[in-house]
């Protein structure tokens, strides 16, 4: 019985290889997998024979030697005895830290651009969409480039400041602003046990402290209010809070300005902000922000008008309708877009070669591959380098985007 | 499988240029251009001129050798190179001869496989600073802001000389001499540090020169010369030699003016032999009896060269200093030709 | 009595009268805009300020700008002190700005005419409604004829090259029946078959109807970013099409392969493949042969490109409701015939804002070339010109050039991009 409700035994056939869709896939994946082998076996072998010719090797040796050059901005130790594993690294925090405040600068311009570019005054928003169409349709390497010239030929140089008839001053005598950077008062500590990094740390912690205290105290007027119906008026406390302890704990530590003075070439002491990552920042968190301003416009325009009308019978007055109703929203479809955004510029930093910034572009795609001649690992290892750092990005923003997505079923 | 067809296709669409294996010189003959890298513009060795040619010290080697090997000044076709790109440029065959101020340092020649073929420029790293700020030594910079050409020795000589003076000092990295130049003049940086004969030039270009001086240190030495890759000893030899020519043309007294008759004869052997009316040296070399009367044809001797490029009576003003003959008391000294 | 009780009726309506001043024209319409509210108010007031003080610093210099002199020098002489631009440096240097400054001055003609097709070519592709597709056969030949007339040399090296392709596609409509591979394969064989004896050929008759070559390092100034981003974005839309199908497709392999590639690409600033391009791409390629750098730069903007394209269409193919998919099945068309009877035609109509997009970003990032050491646009600028001796330190107008060379082209793609997704909008909403 059995034998009659087999199907007839299969005979395969070669042909069926390309012809049955069950096999077809097969056949073709395994041609992949075997082109993909062959062309990589094909640059690999290449490599090995131009190597050959030219003697070289492959080697990462040269990352446990000494750099020989400075880098003049540096978040952590660093002189010119330091590794070039090191000196990778000062590039890594530099590219980080551009993108940082570029994308904290570009965010802040962006949604300010593009809630304007909606306004109902009509030369503001005329005027915001000049900026976003100029910026977004001239590339960001001329940007940068015209940027840095500017901020170099406009603004005085220390030269400048010099002499008993100076071309220029300092403003208020705290800040000075010149071609190479922006020199600021810098806060440190007089008592001696807070003169270290402690000092802020003891302000971190007070400030976290009222942090809690702020929102204990916001907790409790809601609460009352929801009991009484009468929110008592907490503002003075509310500042109380953030500024009273703060200032006694600056008091006692000895908080003192170290003001920037011309001496010598430079000025010296406070904060030096260099033109290149002024510049460079700038550059690129305009430049983004045009593109953010039309990712929040779009955003806006996404909520549909019954909303803001629902909110406005509602009572709530335009800039509530806006904080309440109408961004919270459009945050959901601004972030994805947000997202490839703070990539794109992050990507772009490594534009920082054209203006002399030492991005992990500079450092060890720049002189490191200069001075050891190892091109190929150089280049792979800054690939790396900066194929970490996005993935980082987008898997941190995914994140985030999932945890303010509308929960769906 | 695929990217094989694909190249072929496109070696046969005549986008591929030509091959660069180990026989270099039979490849630029095949070519009929010699691939010479040079820098993408430092005025005085090589710099495009308003009609797009090349002109400068360094490019006048560049043709010197086209004369040579293919008989004609012209057939160069010049690739700029950065610091950068220079060292692939010249490993993965895409130019024959590397004339960019190279300095002649052990790790290149061992380490990255070149071949330095001599020397046709002694020079060093100095300082330049606006008269204005009454520097006269370069030790006195303490706290300076210096704008360095990066992609050279230059950082690490300077990243040296700080640290053994003790003195601190903010580099500002740039990456061509064209970038550096409005940095330096706006007063972005008080100091622009390069190679002396750079500086010069660079200084040569500005509106006044007069107002920038050249400090006196010298921090480093700076041997510049064309480079081949290693491997290649017959084209090396050419370059060598031709270099070589230029150099014992101006010490023997052969000039573009003289060179002519001098090709017909002379009682000085040496002048033959280089000449090629005595002996076999061009055919030593692979080349033909002609070609070092090429070569100094080309351009004019060494010393020619220089005053030309680079000399006294250019906006450059290099004195000959160092590059002087020996017999002048500087350090050009070419092996004997026979 | 009755009448009398009604004091007054207008039989006819009075005529209408004109709103107050303040209600109509102008005023109104700056009340409303302009000053709704204090906040508002406050606002124009900085946007006008902020207008002066643009015009009030762009007029003189532009008014009084100087267009005649050979050096920056001279021009600050004739401007005394004056302020004023030195657009001199344009005009000195028009040429080098466009073609770059080894691009033979006597060939000028040849870009210039391939630029002025390329709009011919482009208009049934931009414009598929206005134009007669006849011209159809015009862009398919364009390429060739563009290559020609731009690098030079023989007609017969794009003549053989169309042969291929011909050759190619007739071999693909023999073999189609058997099977779509199959037909792909004949035709690459067939092609390059062609190629190969047709280089014999151009190669022993390289004076037929020949150009003077022109290499391709010499191309420069804003021709170069032209060239690059017209070539590049070209060559990576199918590119980016295999890609995003492979990125969709069942077979594992396949698709693990076009992610890797995918995210590795977009992963990466464009700057590090560029010096892939320019330092490492030469030790991959077999020892003798030796592409130029032009077209090395091509081959690694293409596939970066390539990747973020099949991201657009991807995000196409997603949109498509699955019943496509399903109905496509349902009529029995195979894989090949789905994707391009089916899927990819509305999947592409979607992605086309996203693929324009994605060319645009492209057009601008060419500007990157000038780092590694080529002389596009911004290479010449920040180069030859501004190190030369007479140009040394003109920024402004320099760099405004450069802008009013990229910012129409951008513009007008992106508003292009909008106007055709308003055409293609076939959904009624």
């Amino acid at each position: 019985m059995s034998t009659l409700s087999d199907p007839p035994a299969e005979s395969f056939q070669l042909s069926q290889l390309l012809n049955d869709t069950r096999y077809r896939s097969y056949t073709f994946q395994f041609i992949a997998l075997i082109l993909l082998i062959l062309a990589m076996a094909w640059l690999g072998y290449n490599l090995a024979q131009n190597l050959a010719a030219a003697g070289l090797n492959i080697s990462y040796e040269f990352l446990g030697e000494p750099a020989g050059y400075d880098i003049n901005q540096r978040l952590i130790e660093y002189d010119s005895q330091s590794t070039h594993w090191r000196a990778a690294i000062v590039g890594v925090l530099n590219t980080l830290l551009v993108a940082v405040l570029g994308c904290f600068m570009a965010t802040v311009i962006g949604v300010v651009v593009g809630v304007l570019r909606l306004s109902k005054n009509w030369l503001v928003s005329k005027i915001m969409a000049i900026y976003v169409e100029i910026f977004r349709n001239v590339p960001v390497l001329i940007w940068i480039l015209i940027i840095m010239a500017v901020f170099v030929a406009i603004l005085p140089q220390p030269r400048d400041f010099r002499g008993d008839d100076p071309a220029a001053s300092m403003v208020l005598d705290l800040f000075a602003f010149t071609g190479r950077g922006f020199y600021l008062p810098r806060p440190y500590f007089t008592v001696e046990w807070a003169s270290g990094g402690t000092g802020w740390l003891v302000v971190l912690a007070v400030l976290v402290g009222s942090f809690f205290g702020a929102r204990a105290l916001a907790k409790w007027a809601t609460a009352t209010q929801e009991a009484t119906g009468q929110r008592p008026t907490t503002w003075y406390f509310t500042l109380g809070i953030w500024f009273v302890p703060l200032a006694f704990v600056l008091l006692v530590m000895g908080l003192a300005w170290d003001i920037p003075a011309l001496k010598g070439f430079n000025f010296q002491g406070g904060i030096f902000m260099r033109n290149s990552l002024i510049a460079l920042t700038f550059a690129l968190a305009i430049y983004t922000a045009a593109f953010i301003a039309e990712n929040v416009r779009a955003g806006i325009l996404a909520i549909s008008k019954g909303q803001t009308e629902a909110a406005a019978s509602l009572g709530l007055r335009p800039n509530r309708i806006m904080n309440l109703v109408i961004l919270p929203q459009a945050l959901r479809v601004i972030i994805p877009p947000l997202i490839s955004q703070y990539l794109n510029l992050t990507k772009n930093s490594s534009l920082a070669i054209a203006v002399g910034y030492m991005d992990l572009t500079g450092t060890l795609g720049g002189i490191t591959l200069n001075q050891t001649g190892r091109a190929i690992e150089a280049v792979l290892l800054l690939m790396l380098f900066y194929l970490t750092i996005s993935l980082s990005i987008s898997f941190i923003m995914n994140i985030y985007n999932n945890s303010v997505k509308l929960k769906e079923r | 499988m695929k990217t094989t067809l694909m190249l072929g296709a496109m070696t046969v669409a005549g986008l591929a240029a030509g091959a660069a294996a180990a026989a270099t010189l039979d490849d630029v003959k095949a070519r009929g251009k010699l691939n010479c890298g040079v820098t993408t513009g430092l005025v005085g060795f090589a710099a495009p001129d308003a009609d797009g040619e090349w002109q400068g010290f360094d490019v006048g080697v560049c043709r010197a050798v086209a004369a040579a090997v293919l008989g004609d000044a012209s057939a160069v076709e010049f690739v700029p190179t950065t610091g950068k790109t220079r060292f692939t440029a010249l490993a993965s065959g895409e130019i024959d001869l590397l004339a960019r101020n190279t300095t002649w340092t052990f790790s290149r020649d061992v380490d990255l496989k070149f071949e330095f073929v001599g020397i046709n420029y002694y020079d060093g790293q100095g300082f330049m600073v606006p008269k204005e700020l009454g520097v006269s030594s370069a030790k006195e910079l303490d706290g300076a802001t210096v704008c360095i050409q990066t992609g050279t020795t230059t950082e690490l000589n300077l990243a040296d000389f700080f640290r053994t003076n003790n003195i601190s000092y903010e580099p500002v990295p740039i990456e061509t001499n064209a970038e550096a130049q409005p940095l330096y003049l706006e007063g972005a940086c008080d100091v622009y540090t390069t190679d002396a004969s750079g500086l010069a030039a660079t200084r040569a270009a500005f509106e006044n020169p007069g107002d920038h001086v050249v400090l006196p240190e010298i921090i480093s030495k700076e041997p510049l010369g064309p480079l081949v890759r290693h491997g290649d000893n017959d084209w090396g030899d050419i370059a060598r030699w031709t270099l070589n020519a230029l150099i014992a043309a101006e010490e023997l007294g052969v000039t573009s003016a003289n060179i002519d008759e001098l090709a017909a004869g002379t009682n000085n052997p040496e002048i033959n032999r280089l000449l090629g009316t005595e002996g076999t040296l061009g055919e030593m070399l692979g080349l033909d009896a002609q070609w070092a009367v090429r070569a100094i044809k080309a351009g004019g001797n060494y010393g020619e060269l220089f005053e030309k490029n680079i000399g006294e009576n250019t906006p450059i003003g290099l004195a000959r200093g160092l590059n002087a003959q020996w017999t002048d008391g500087g350090l050009l000294y070419s092996p004997p030709f026979r | 009595m009755a009448d009398k009780s009604i004091a007054f009726v207008r039989t006819e309506m009075l005529p209408q009268q004109a709103p107050p001043a303040s209600q109509s024209g102008v005023i109104k319409w700056v009340r409303e805009n302009l000053f709704p509210d204090v906040l508002n108010s406050i606002l124009t007031l900085v946007a006008l300020y902020f207008i002066y003080k643009i015009v009030a610093g762009a007029w003189p210099w532009l008014s009084n700008g100087i267009w005649t002199t050979s050096s920056l020098a001279e021009c600050r002489e004739i401007l005394d002190g004056a302020t004023g631009g030195c657009f001199s440096v344009l005009t000195e240097r028009w040429n080098q700005l466009l073609f770059g400054f080894t691009y033979p001055t006597e060939e000028y003609w040849r870009p210039t005419l391939a630029f002025v097709l390329l709009f011919v070519a482009a208009a049934p592709l931009l414009f598929a409604m206005y134009v007669p597709r006849q011209v159809l056969y015009f862009t398919a030949l364009y390429p060739f004829l563009a290559y020609w007339l731009i690098w030079g040399g023989t007609i017969l090296i794009p003549i053989v090259a169309i042969a291929g392709f011909v050759v190619g596609y007739l071999a693909f409509t023999r073999v189609e029946r058997q099977s779509f591979a199959m037909g792909l394969l004949a035709a690459v064989v067939a092609a390059a078959l062609t190629w190969w004896i047709g280089g014999f050929v151009s190669g022993a008759l390289s004076g037929f109807v020949a150009l003077p070559e022109v290499p391709s390092r010499d191309i420069g100034g804003f021709m170069l970013n032209f060239i690059l981003g017209v070539v590049c974005v070209s060559l990576s839309l199918p590119l980016g099409i295999v890609l995003a199908l492979g990125r969709q497709s069942d077979m594992p392999i396949i698709r693990i392969i076009c992610v890797v590639f995918i995210e590795f690409i977009r992963g990466v600033p464009l700057i590090t493949l560029l010096f892939v391009a320019n330092v490492v791409l030469a030790y991959f390629l077999p020892p003798g042969t030796n592409f130029d750098l032009i077209l090395r730069v091509i081959i690694m903007i293409t596939l970066f490109s390539a990747a973020y394209i099949a991201e657009v269409i991807r995000g196409g193919l997603a949109a498509l409701p699955r019943g496509q998919y399903e109905a496509a099945d349902s009529l029995g068309l195979d894989y090949a015939q789905s994707m391009r009877l089916i899927i990819m035609p509305q999947a592409l109509k979607i992605s086309i804002p996203g693929i324009v997009n994605v060319a645009v970003g492209l057009f601008k990032d060419t500007t990157l070339v000038s780092v590694i050491s080529m002389f596009d646009l911004v290479g010449m600028i920040r180069g030859p010109i501004l190190a030369s001796t007479e140009w040394n330190g003109v920024y402004w107008e320099l760099w405004g050039f450069a802008i009013l060379m990229f910012f129409p082209i951008c513009y007008g793609i992106s508003q292009y991009s909008q106007w055709l997704e308003r055409q293609l909008a076939t959904d009624h909403r």
